[in-house]
């Protein structure tokens, strides 16, 4: 289906185009979130496009990266592939791993938010405070949005561990951990992305 | 029906109003004129649009409103007509746009004979500076801003000392000789705006920007601030006198430059 | 198949019986188009109230003693503010785009209706949030809708204490619930179309919306990330925007930030924000034109390829807002040639309505008056905003009275005017019964001529140079005493404009209780929402059958056809036989000089 298409002629041989099943299906929601990672890259490269211009101004005093930052990288990319690993025993029918993993997933991202408050408590402690200098604020702005987000993730976690608990049927709950999976790479990417700014700057 | 009379009405108020109501540009003091031409191009071209657009559609209302027994065409597009219109538009723009784009270039690119003063807004008034024997303007800041240096000069830079300051008071620049204005601001966004001379530009703290024009009748002409800059926006005026080189000489001679200035405070703190 | 759909039905349609569940706490699409409408209109009276105390001030300046310029510039910042982001936006993505993308793809509802429900009461705090401004030590803030800091931050400016930090906390509250509602437009009309319903074949409200949702998904992330900088700048003194400062004598303690930061920021999402709210008026007006003009609208698959590119191009004009900012001038270049570009597509789409009232059969009803006085409107605001786009001819005009009038033309009444064509159209379906004819052309009259008496010679005191945002013009020089004249029969106009907007408020109340009753499909129109079983369509939709579609929305006085309007869901017909045999080989398209419709089914 092009947008060449001339509607008054078309014989509407696309209509497998629109299956008409409403959405109700994982197809839809995994779109859906697609178009949320869309508008999260887009958030996300508007603040490093903010953090470069900001850069090479004045008032900037180059921050240095707390050293939990890289165990935290660790973290949160053992989650990803924590997630991936319990979508591909799910797909299998191997639900008792599948769930161990998935958990396991989860509980990678809540010690990567962890982590990232201990290296908040670090600067902190340093001194190295919001308002002392644009680096600093930008460091918890984007660490702390970062953070939020991987939070709503594991909100979404949450409720699929619910499901698996409730007993729900298996194709659910694989697609429960299918969407986390997604998602947690998406945050893992993000946040390679945020940390290489970082660290060349 | 009625629609189609009134649409034909409200062209022609348009058209009329345009030739006879009393509001139009206000009598030009600057080079600037270019931008008035630049500006009455774009007129003419939109207006014609405007005029063709809406007489269209009053006389589509006017013969195929509907009546009984009265069917519709069905055409869905006509890619010819369509191509058409496009390169019609693309030409119109074109015609707008080149006149625009060769006037800007003047604007942006101030002549070398050009000379300088410095206008600081702050809220909600207007100070300024000229370079002194020197021909320079010497290095300011904000953060060297005190009740007794209100410009914030280096009072280290030697390029300052022979600046003039005028605190609280007219500015006056020669009759056709082209000015550059340097811009700044102390605390918040203003715009150096003259309506007579058409050019106008921000004043940003924390950079220095700037235009030029050549000021072309003498007079006394009012500073506006247009960027609103809080409360007192509207209130913020400064003064701008053009005059013959006589005049401006001896008003310049009256003027104290920088380190004058410092001596005289300096002066009064051991009184 | 009928069997299966029927229990999907059932299993799925479970529709809320309890009040509170079905008209509050609703998951209903359609309820949740009115929650938005209701609510945006609600809070775009406390705009038009404000409106009229700033034409009061600017009309009898000194005369109310209530105004002063604290409160004036509270006034005007509030006004600009609610009406482009509280009213319009909502209006036309979580008031129409709820209620129409559904029904006209042929869905049953949202694909996330909880979400959705979220998104209107999220929307719903945020309006509160600005709300309480109001009621807050200092009052909102004054700083103008486009919040420049550092003044919008600093104490020259009204509301620095709470307002400007609620207006912020209250924008980022709105664009959480814009991006909840936006996901669910967007995921709709891709996965959830009924059979049959390819893309181009939807309606172009569907289309208009579509892409505006998706500009509103990209930009709204900018506002975002400038209004969060700038909520930190002004609560824990960090120095994003902020470059050193002697504020009213006193020394603060920011430094080395930059204002034009904060300006390419905000204006990366204003100007797509104008297009948001543009592209749903320019297809839901191309809709309204169709069906009350009994033709197919003309050229529809350049009016979608305008849309596209107007989409995109709106991304790379931002700057147009900046020519005198101090921002390198060179870029002038660049974004006044960007500029003028969009204006081609924006172009094509003008000429396509009006050629789609050429040979047409045009019903003046209510409607499609309104969709006319969009055209004529907006081409006049569209043609000034080339001024403004042309870079040099901007320098004397920005800034200016010239602005004010350009945008209000462009994206205040232009738009305005197709939310009340769209009303007036779409009344009958939402309610089951016709909006009153007579309160309605009243309302017709006195708003499209009241606002064209006030914006249009509003423009001309922008080429004297008259400044905007201005408390009062008395001692200025320049300015001849006739302005001050122009000025008191513009608050006039505006006095009478904004009562009749009373009225029609009054005539929507009116109507729901004594309207003529409506039949299903009382403009005969083809798009699927007027092919709903029930009127107002029932939760669900469509009943127990799904539609199934065969043609696009524009089937209008199909030579051959026994009725001028052939519904969306309408099967091929005997006569038609290219629809069903080769499309390819059909009629001969562009037959140079071929003044016969393409198509000769009989």
């Amino acid at each position: 289906m092009s947008i060449l298409t001339k509607p008054w002629l078309d014989d509407g041989k696309a209509f497998d185009q629109a299956p008409g099943d409403g959405g109700a299906s994982l197809k839809t929601t995994r779109l859906g979130l697609f178009v949320f990672i869309g508008v999260a890259t887009a958030l996300f490269s508007l603040f490093a496009t903010a953090y470069y211009m900001r850069m090479m101004l004045g008032g900037w005093q180059v921050l240095v990266e707390p050293w939990i930052l890289w165990p935290n990288t660790a973290v949160l990319l053992i989650g990803s592939i924590l997630m991936h690993w319990a979508t591909r025993l799910g797909r299998r029918g191997d639900m008792v791993r599948a769930r161990r993993m998935f958990m396991a997933g989860g509980v990678a991202g809540i010690l990567f938010l962890l982590g990232q408050i201990m290296a908040w408590q670090q600067l902190i402690a340093l001194g190295a405070y919001a308002r002392v200098n644009p680096a600093n604020a930008f460091f918890y702005l984007i660490t702390g949005l970062h953070g939020l987000h991987l939070l709503g993730g594991l909100v979404a976690w949450g409720r699929g561990l619910r499901k698996s608990a409730s007993g729900a049927a298996a194709d659910k709950v694989t697609a429960s951990m299918e969407l986390c999976g997604t998602y947690w790479h998406f945050m893992l990417l993000v946040w390679l992305g945020l940390f290489l700014l970082l660290l060349v700057t | 029906m009625v629609l189609a009379i009134i649409l034909v009405v409200l062209v022609i108020i348009t058209v009329v109003f345009t030739f006879v109501s009393p509001w139009w540009f206000t009598p030009l003091a600057s080079n600037w004129g270019t931008i008035d031409d630049a500006l009455i191009i774009t007129f003419v071209i939109t207006g014609i649009v405007f005029v063709a657009v809406t007489l269209f559609m009053a006389l589509a209302i006017f013969k195929f409103h509907h009546k009984p027994g009265r069917r519709a065409t069905f055409e869905p597009e006509n890619k010819k007509l369509e191509w058409w219109l496009t390169g019609l538009t693309t030409v119109g723009i074109i015609a707008m746009l080149a006149p625009g784009l060769v006037v800007w270039a003047q604007y942006i690119n101030p002549p070398a004979e050009a000379r300088a003063f410095e206008a600081v807004g702050q809220q909600w008034s207007w100070n300024f500076r000229l370079p002194g024997q020197d021909g320079e303007l010497g290095q300011a800041a904000t953060r060297f801003v005190s009740g007794d240096n209100p410009l914030g000069l280096d009072p280290q830079d030697p390029l300052g000392r022979d600046d003039i300051i005028i605190e609280g008071d007219d500015m006056h620049i020669l009759l056709d000789q082209p000015v550059i204005v340097y811009l700044r601001s102390l605390d918040v966004l203003h715009d150096f705006y003259v309506p007579q001379f058409r050019a106008k530009m921000d004043l940003v703290p924390g950079m220095v920007t700037y235009f030029w024009f050549t000021p072309i009748r003498t007079g006394e002409f009012e500073i506006l601030c247009a960027e609103l800059c809080g409360v007192g926006h509207s209130q913020m005026r400064g003064i701008v006198i053009v005059e013959e080189a006589a005049a401006y000489q001896l008003w310049l001679a009256d003027q104290l430059t920088f380190a004058e200035m410092m001596a005289e405070q300096e002066g009064d703190k051991n009184d | 198949m009928t069997d299966e759909t029927a229990k999907d039905y059932d299993a799925e349609m479970h529709e809320p019986t309890h009040f509170f569940t079905k008209y509050i706490w609703s998951q209903d699409h359609k309820v949740i188009a009115v929650q938005y409408s209701i609510t945006a209109m609600a809070i775009g009276l406390v705009a038009l109230v404000l409106s009229w105390l700033m034409r009061l001030q600017l009309g009898f300046p000194g005369v109310f003693d209530f105004i002063d310029q604290e409160a004036y510039y509270q006034y005007v910042t509030m006004h600009g503010m609610i009406m482009v982001i509280y009213l319009l936006t909502a209006f036309f993505l979580g008031g129409f785009g709820n209620y129409l993308i559904p029904l006209m793809v042929g869905a049953r509802d949202m694909v996330f209706p909880y979400l959705n429900m979220l998104s209107y009461w999220v929307y719903l705090l945020a309006v509160l949030v600005l709300v309480a401004s109001f009621f807050v030590t200092g009052g909102p803030t004054g700083a103008g809708w486009t919040l420049y800091p550092p003044q919008s931050i600093l104490p020259g400016t009204p509301g620095y204490d709470g307002g400007i930090i609620l207006m912020l906390v209250s924008l980022i509250i709105f664009i959480v619930a814009f991006t909840m509602g936006g996901l669910n437009y967007v995921t709709t009309i891709l996965q959830a179309r009924a059979r049959g319903m390819t893309l181009m074949r939807m309606p172009l409200s569907v289309w208009g919306i579509f892409v505006a949702t998706f500009m509103g998904l990209l930009a709204f992330p900018a506002l975002f990330v400038s209004g969060v900088m700038l909520l930190l700048d002004r609560v824990i003194g960090t120095s994003f925007f902020m470059p050193e400062i002697v504020s009213l004598g006193e020394p603060l303690a920011y430094g080395g930030g930059s204002p034009l930061l904060f300006q390419h920021l905000f204006w990366f999402f204003g100007h797509p924000e104008v297009y948001i709210v543009a592209l749903p008026a320019f297809g839901i007006v191309s809709d309204l034109l169709s069906v009350h003009a009994r033709k197919a609208i003309f050229g529809y698959r350049m009016m979608v390829w305008a849309l596209l590119a107007i989409g995109v191009l709106s991304f790379i004009v931002w700057a147009h807002h900046m020519y005198v900012s101090g921002m390198d001038p060179a870029f002038g270049y660049f974004f006044a040639v960007t500029t003028l570009i969009i204006a081609v597509p924006t172009a094509i789409k003008v000429y396509n309505w009006t050629l789609t009232l050429w040979k047409a059969d045009i019903h003046l009803t209510i409607p499609m008056m309104f969709a006319i006085a969009f055209i004529l409107t907006f081409v006049f605001g569209g043609l000034t905003g080339l001024f403004l786009g042309n870079v040099v001819v901007d320098v004397p005009l920005s800034d200016t009275y010239f602005v004010v009038a350009h945008f209000h033309m462009v994206m205040g009444v232009a738009p305005i005017l197709v939310v009340f064509g769209a009303i007036y159209h779409w009344y009958p379906k939402i309610t089951g019964r016709m909006l009153h004819e007579g309160m309605g052309k009243v309302h017709f009259w006195v708003t499209f001529l009241g606002t064209y008496a006030i914006y249009f010679p509003m423009h001309y005191l922008g080429f004297v140079g008259v400044p905007r945002r201005y408390y009062d013009y008395e001692d200025i020089e320049f300015i001849p005493d006739s302005v001050a004249d122009l000025n008191m029969a513009i608050t006039i106009a505006a006095l009478v404009v904004g009562a009749a907007q009373l009225m029609f408020i009054y005539n929507l109340v009116w109507s729901l209780i004594w309207g003529k009753k409506a039949d299903s499909n009382p403009w005969k129109a083809n798009s699927l929402e007027w092919q709903t079983p029930d009127t107002p369509p029932k939760h669900g939709n469509w009943g127990v059958e799904m539609p199934t579609v065969y043609r696009w929305a524009y089937d209008f006085s199909v030579p051959g056809a026994a009725e001028d309007y052939m519904p969306q869901n309408m099967p091929p017909q005997p006569f038609e036989a290219h629809r069903a045999a080769h499309p390819e080989e059909g009629p001969e398209e562009d037959k140079p000089g071929e003044d016969k419709p393409e198509e000769g089914g009989t």
